[in-house]
């Protein structure tokens, strides 16, 4: 049952892209053709090519941050992009294209149970492979969450993933700035702030450019800390600001689609 | 006794000269001076006054009193260190923040400029 087009208009994806000038065009040249209201939010952490310059030929808003923040303060930036703009859901897209965008609307209906729906591998669908240490990894982890998820999770480490209303509250306030586990923590933070997550199983595809850490001492080194991220997080208290969700002077997404250029004015000298 | 009274006004004299240049050229803030100067008091007063050390130490139970000089230093050192570490994390949080909020508000500023520009596409 696929969702109408207005339910799309107030959907952002997030994606966070930093010297991704390679594969981020293809990317949401996909993503548009295949859902062409979606607004796509790229953040650009701070490259130094020309991801900005791609990203808006392709037709993506484009959010640039002044120095590299990593990929929690990318997340941040757009899910506050989300929260003022008046998007009732969140999608997080990566930029390198292993997310395959056929699944958004598989995320976002399934997002009518949970607050958080992860697109996750090993359930079920496609055929990825880990082995090794980072096998031990993941299923450590997958099974540490599911347990405080009261659910069954099979990928905590997935960054594909919807957010709805509750969850944009929570990530534009907290984002774990750390790299690695940072995917793992954000789902911590949001199950200690009352969201519920839930899970589709999704197929990843190899990426476009880059590898993937997979080395041993960089998957035990993952685990350490994606073990300490969660035990920190477990700990620690995360207050929401009493702030509205939306800012009433922003204007909202739909607004801002529909506005006609009220103002031609002379150009601005610069 | 009187290399350890040379080192002690020595060390002093060093810090207070320091503390008080890098003040005059705004490059310390007074809290932090503070610190370093009543450290600098307190070295002082024990290079003229020894038997103060030897005295403490007798009280507290240590045998060498340098032991407990290099004790309490230390432990003095390792507390500066976590503060500092903890303002570091701060400001790092603070400036993350301010660096998405300079990330939207230009985002902001260009849509205002252009308004069209999205539907040029």
């Amino acid at each position: 049952m696929p969702l109408q087009p207005p339910d799309l208009a107030k959907v952002l994806v997030i994606m966070p892209a930093w010297n991704e000038e390679r594969s981020l065009g293809s990317t949401i040249a996909e993503l548009r053709a295949l859902h062409p209201d979606l607004e796509v939010l790229v953040v650009d952490d701070g490259s130094i090519d020309n991801t900005s310059l791609v990203a808006r030929r392709a037709g993506a808003t484009v959010c640039r941050l002044p120095y590299n923040l990593g990929v929690g303060g990318a997340m941040r930036a757009g899910y506050r992009y989300a929260q003022r703009n008046g998007f009732t859901r969140a999608v997080q897209v990566d930029a390198d294209g292993q997310h395959d965008p056929g699944y958004i609307l598989a995320l976002l209906e399934a997002l009518g149970d949970a607050n958080i729906v992860v697109g996750a591998r090993f359930a079920g669908e496609g055929d990825y492979q880990v082995s090794g240490p980072r096998r031990w990894a993941m299923w450590l982890l997958a099974r540490t969450l599911s347990r405080l998820a009261s659910t069954r999770l099979t990928d905590v480490t997935s960054g594909f993933r919807a957010a709805d209303l509750r969850a944009i509250a929570v990530f534009a306030r907290h984002y774990p700035a750390e790299y690695l586990g940072d995917t793992l923590e954000s789902l911590v933070i949001a199950l200690r702030s009352g969201c519920s997550v839930g899970q589709v199983p999704v197929q990843m595809r190899t990426r476009l450019h880059g590898q993937a850490s997979q080395t041993s001492l960089r998957a035990t080194l993952y685990l350490l800390r994606a073990v300490m991220a969660l035990l920190l997080a477990l700990v620690r208290k995360w207050p929401l600001p009493v702030e509205p969700p939306a800012n009433p002077t922003a204007q909202s997404a739909e607004a801002r689609h529909t506005e006609p250029p009220g103002h031609i004015g002379p150009e601005q000298s610069m | 006794m009187s290399a350890n009274y040379a080192l002690g006004l020595l060390g002093a004299a060093t810090t207070f000269v320091v503390v008080f240049e890098m003040l005059r050229r705004r490059r310390l803030r007074e809290k932090y001076a503070v610190l370093w100067i009543v450290i600098a008091l307190g070295t002082i007063v024990l290079a003229l006054a020894p038997g103060l050390l030897t005295w403490v130490s007798r009280v507290v139970g240590v045998t060498v009193p340098s032991n407990l000089l290099f004790f309490g230093a230390s432990m003095f050192l390792l507390f500066v260190s976590v503060q500092h570490s903890y303002e570091i994390g701060r400001l790092e949080e603070r400036t993350q923040t301010l660096a998405e909020e300079l990330g939207l508000l230009q985002l902001e500023l260009n849509q205002t400029r252009r308004p069209s520009s999205e539907a040029d596409e």
